[in-house]
């Protein structure tokens, strides 16, 4: 377990490195994930370890916005001068991308395949 | 009487660390327990908490950040972990290459361009304009966005977890109006707009909702680095 968590961080930390020294405006983190899946199609799998490991993570990755989520506090000012523009642009918007989005995607997937996969 | 400045060195990951963890525990079982409604998003839940802890003690965001850094970092692994579901769910995406592709153009540029359009008719200011283009990107490529375009990163970041929050709490339920049950574009569509936090909620769903959002937000911070300074030119704001 311990092994496999150190070498999730080391792909973080090469994709951080990599990022950094060709000063490419991208985030570290994802192109250590698309290192790590080179690495998987070259080993042809993780082990089962790993992909404990990494189900961990993955399952509770909605705490480890919090951190950078609560920074929300130090925008009242923004929020209370611009607030309606912000709340109708951020709410229009997103809901208009999942609608148009969404349907776009749904039409490439046939009504039977996809009562198959849903949970 | 205690004495409370002796306690002021048990602030930081000693009171914030158990703090954040306990609350998203407890905000994930009321999540399970409401059928995991998107309401009850738990991201959503804790960082209300919280914030309303260090509003009412008057406790500095940057206090708090300090105590609980090894989660922001831990995030940065948990997104190499995606690694190992999109390797699994790969295959998945044979036969819908195209219509996938045309979620993503299309979904990118509608959140970008309403996005502007509202912002602009509601008269927000120029910063907060320029700060709102890149929302639908993962926080990392969103403020990198904003500082090319001139806008105010940390504005942006913020911004970019609100489009998380609305599309993670949002999303689902004009999915389900719409009848669209295949997991994979319930997991892209959410991916795309709302990057990880949708991401997390599309997990919940199950893993090839979750796959295919990992998906959609990677291939989506790409785009929307691409996409905006071209939207921006065209709208004549840039």
């Amino acid at each position: 377990m311990l092994l496999q968590l150190g070498v999730l961080m080391m792909f973080q930390f090469i994709g951080e490195v990599l990022v950094t020294l060709t000063g490419i405006p991208f985030p570290g983190p994802l192109c250590g994930m698309a290192l790590l899946l080179g690495y998987l199609y070259f080993r042809g799998g993780p082990s089962e370890e790993l992909t404990k490991v990494g189900t961990t993570l993955i399952d509770n990755l909605g705490l480890l916005f919090v951190p950078a989520g609560t920074a929300i506090v130090g925008y009242g000012a923004l929020l209370a001068s611009d607030g309606l523009a912000i709340a109708a642009a951020l709410v229009a918007s997103t809901v208009a991308a999942v609608i148009v989005s969404g349907v776009i995607a749904a039409s490439g997937a046939s009504p039977a395949r996809a009562g198959e996969l849903a949970p | 009487m205690i004495d409370l400045e002796k306690l002021s060195h048990v602030q930081g990951a000693l009171l914030w660390l158990p703090c954040t963890i306990l609350l998203f525990a407890g905000s994930s079982a009321l999540y399970r327990r409401l059928n995991k409604a998107p309401i009850a998003n738990p991201t959503l839940l804790t960082i209300a908490a919280i914030a309303m802890i260090l509003v009412s003690g008057g406790v500095p965001y940057k206090t708090y950040f300090e105590g609980v850094a090894v989660l922001h970092y831990l995030l940065g692994t948990a997104v190499v972990a995606l690694a190992l579901p999109l390797y699994r769910n790969a295959r998945r995406l044979q036969g819908r290459g195209i219509s996938m592709a045309s979620a993503l153009v299309a979904g990118s540029l509608t959140s970008i361009v309403v996005g502007l359009s509202v912002a602009i008719l509601g008269h927000a200011s120029a910063s907060t304009v320029l700060s709102l283009a890149p929302k639908s990107a993962t926080a990392a490529v969103s403020m990198e966005i904003s500082r090319l375009i001139g806008g105010e990163p940390a504005v942006t970041a913020t911004l970019t977890i609100l489009t998380g929050i609305i599309g993670a709490v949002a999303g689902p339920y004009v999915l389900d109006m719409l009848s669209i049950r295949a997991p994979e574009a319930r997991g892209f569509a959410l991916g795309v707009v709302s990057h990880g936090i949708a991401t997390a909620r599309a997990f919940t769903e199950g893993e090839v909702a979750g796959s295919f959002a990992s998906l959609g937000m990677v291939l989506n911070a790409i785009l929307t680095a691409l996409a905006v300074p071209l939207v921006l030119r065209l709208m004549g704001y840039a």
